[in-house]
């Protein structure tokens, strides 16, 4: 719906978990083919000697890009200008999961998967449990490492040492605030999690309409990001098969516990992100604080453009206020896919669009995207941005600074999409609903664990 | 040639039936082509494609039935189709009465606007569900709806249209509201084709317009009434586009699994468990047919005596 309605491009960068796509059943089982997804093991990771890729990149060449991310052409044509021969074709095959479905359908067909994708991090482990990207590393990507934030590089490696894809814009979490409401009821900004309850409650308290912020029922990246910071480590891949799933341990019960504790208590609230009530919510002062990611900013001021000026922005509260940290929610990169018949010029092409200071550059201004390169990170033009919405505040300073705080080891499961429906439907629901949320994350661990199971994966739990 | 061979009188009765046995299947041709394509193919490879199971570790084994037996036993799928059984009982009658109601209504010609009318039952139908389900999204809300705004203005607590107790008559409403129209349209249809000399007869007789609306119209539209039936039966078990709209506001009620058409989408592409979402498919189609033959035989037995 919003997606539709609201042509944000920092939309873009969460996952839309309800796909809103009326897909037929038909559509449903045709996309079922038989196919054969044994791509077998990555061939000789030899590095591709510098001739093959001067003659691949004078050869005239199409490539096909599936990415959703609007205006592309302008990045686009700065790598035409540089290599004239290669003609990048961009197609919007939708965003998310509807994306992800249609690349999947048409890896599965073995016909009509594009040269690259448009792939989010917590989706990467998805497509390689598939084999279904090219590693880019003898292409030159490794070289790239140093360029990108660290744990960036972290979310695109393999266990091998390969490059999966080449980031492109990142959302490490922080909090924006309210001031107005803060300075009227005397909250300070809380540091640690203990403030930030003490505080909740103070102010729903003082204010029965207003919450301190609003924990999405909806929103599993949101609780994912919240669990990177907790220092969780839910999921784990080692090999191909074996796989460590605990959504229940101590720090995802503390998490628990925490927020199912505010939000019984009714001094939060669990509204639907990314919904008409929601942008609502924030037009009229329902929520003092919005916990999210560094894209946050730039789409708060498209959406909640009558609360100009009362914004700030501020890190995440802390479990321990001598160490800071936090997580990651949202942001994408690039990948390739390894039914390409052009992987020379579609590695080439990824690792421009993303590394290249022109076209990582023209992601910030253009699409307000949030960077993953150190180089724009630390470039006065993008940090030096004072923005009127948050009171002159340099927001992306502040953020650039988070990204250093987010742990480059935190994995995704193989199986993302499963994973967040199921935390919709136990932890979202108990939050939702005010009831246990620790049985509530013992029930996520059992889904997924069975599902696991069921996809073939031996499965250590907690 | 055939007009040579053919002796002339005895000839026309052999030369029918041969002439039909060319001609017969040339005419269904385009049909059974279609029919085996677009119908038969997808529904075999369904069938086939639930015999298997696709692992993400370990590629494809087959299984025989045994997503059969998960599937009858597994409580989502159970749920999800009681849940369309009891949204058929009682969304459906309701339905449709009113669109038999408008019909009778727009028939009896004593309605001024008549035209504008029917549009304005009409046009919900031709309003995109995406648009639809946005607009009641709104309506509903439990903060700035309409609804809650009103009654808290007077002070009486709005229900909640999106809480689990509400949820199912809240999609009943919306699903009325879009195909109400659609079914009068049908049933007004019907209508129209009475030839006018049994009104006329009717009246002579003295019958006056409730009258004849009971004992002509009615009568009259049993078949078209068991089209709309028919078709409700199919739109309410195969519920889908309205609670997949309405997730996104109410997440927490309305579950991958609401309904049974939902969870084999869900299966197929969140999970990507494509082999047991056509065993849930292609079982949903199997309750589909057994709710459609129990609609006309029950419907035939009643015309029968």
């Amino acid at each position: 719906m919003s997606r539709t309605s609201i042509p944000s491009p920092a939309l873009s960068r969460r996952v839309f978990l309800t796909a809103t796509g009326a897909v037929s059943l038909g559509a449903a089982l045709s996309a079922c083919g038989s196919g054969d997804n044994s791509g077998g093991s990555s061939a000789a990771a030899k590095p591709v000697s510098q001739s093959d890729i001067d003659k691949a990149m004078r050869t005239p060449t199409e490539l096909t890009f599936w990415s959703w991310v609007p205006n592309l052409q302008k990045e686009v044509a700065l790598f035409e200008a540089k290599y004239p021969a290669i003609k990048v074709k961009v197609v919007n095959a939708g965003q998310g999961i509807r994306h992800y479905t249609k690349l999947r359908t048409a890896l599965k067909a073995g016909s009509g998967a594009p040269d690259l994708a448009q792939i989010e991090y917590q989706a990467i482990p998805t497509f390689t449990i598939t084999d279904s990207l090219l590693d880019l590393g003898p292409h030159g990507a490794s070289a790239l490492k140093g360029k990108f934030v660290d744990w960036t590089w972290g979310q695109v490696s393999g266990p091998k040492g390969e490059v999966w894809a080449i980031p492109q814009d990142t959302g490490p979490m922080g909090m924006l605030y309210r001031k107005d409401i803060f300075d009227r009821h005397g909250i300070q900004v809380p540091k640690t999690w203990d403030d930030f309850a003490a505080a909740a409650r103070k102010l729903h308290k003082a204010d029965p309409d207003v919450y301190l912020t609003n924990f999405a029922a909806n929103e599993p990246a949101a609780w994912h990001g919240l669990l990177w910071q907790a220092g969780a480590g839910p999921y784990g891949v080692s090999g191909k098969s074996d796989l460590s799933i605990s959504v229940d341990d101590a720090v995802s019960k503390k998490l628990g516990t925490y927020w199912g504790g505010l939000a019984k208590d009714g001094v939060i609230s669990t509204d639907p992100d990314f919904t008409d009530g929601w942008y609502a919510g924030f037009n009229k002062g329902k929520y003092a604080t919005w916990l999210t990611a560094a894209w946050g900013p730039a789409f708060l001021s498209g959406s909640a453009k009558s609360t100009a000026g009362k914004w700030r922005a501020a890190p995440l509260p802390q479990w321990d206020a001598s160490k800071p940290a936090s997580g990651n929610w949202g942001g994408s990169t690039t990948a390739v896919l390894r039914s390409t018949k052009n992987a020379i010029a579609a590695a080439q092409f990824a690792q421009f669009l993303n590394s290249d200071p022109a076209s990582a550059k023209l992601f910030a201004t253009q699409q307000s995207f949030f960077p993953a390169t150190k180089a724009l990170l630390t470039d006065p033009s993008f940090t030096g941005d004072a923005a009127p919405f948050y009171g002159g505040q340099k927001v992306n300073e502040l953020f650039a600074a988070i990204g250093d705080t987010v742990d480059p080891a935190f994995q995704w499961p193989p199986f993302y999409d499963q994973a967040a429906t199921d935390w919709i439907e136990t932890v979202g629901k108990s939050l939702a609903d005010k009831t246990d949320t620790g049985a509530a994350l013992g029930a996520w661990q059992t889904r997924l664990t069975t599902y696991a199971k069921k996809q073939g994966f031996t499965v250590k739990g907690t | 040639m055939t007009a040579a061979t053919a002796p002339p009188a005895p000839g026309r009765k052999g030369a029918g039936p041969r002439r039909r046995s060319v001609a017969g299947p040339l005419f269904v041709a385009p049909f059974l082509i279609l029919f085996l394509l677009l119908f038969l193919t997808p529904l075999g490879y369904a069938a086939y494609l639930s015999l298997f199971q696709e692992r993400l570790v370990g590629g494809t084994v087959f299984v025989g039935l045994d997503n059969y037996v998960t599937a009858l036993t597994d409580p989502l799928l159970l749920s999800g189709v009681g849940r369309v059984a009891l949204f058929f009982l009682i969304q459906v009658p309701l339905m449709l009465a009113l669109a038999l109601g408008f019909a009778l209504a727009l028939d009896s010609g004593l309605l001024r606007l008549a035209r504008v009318i029917r549009l304005g039952i009409f046009v919900p139908y031709a309003v995109p569900s995406v648009v639809a389900a946005l607009m009641w999204g709104y309506l509903y809300g439990p903060d700035f709806g309409p609804f809650a705004q009103l009654s808290r203005e007077i002070g009486i607590p709005a229900p909640n249209f999106l809480s689990d107790g509400w949820m199912l008559s809240s999609l009943a409403n919306v699903v009325t509201w879009e195909f109400v129209g659609y079914n009068m349209i049908i049933l007004y249809a019907a209508l129209r084709t009475i030839p006018h000399e049994l009104y006329e007869a009717a009246a002579m007789d003295g019958a006056g317009p409730w009258r004849i609306a009971r004992s002509i119209k009615l009568p009259a539209l049993k078949p078209a009434l068991l089209l709309t039936l028919l078709f409700s039966v199919i739109g309410s078990f195969q519920l889908f586009n309205e609670p997949n709209l309405l997730m996104k506001i109410a997440p927490d009620v309305i579950s991958s699994s609401y309904t049974a058409n939902l969870y084999a989408y869900s299966l197929a592409f969140t999970g990507q468990q494509v082999n047991y979402a056509a065993t849930v498919s292609f079982l949903l189609g199997l309750v589909i047919v057994i709710a459609s033959y129990g609609v006309l035989l029950t419907a035939n037995r009643r015309r029968t005596p």
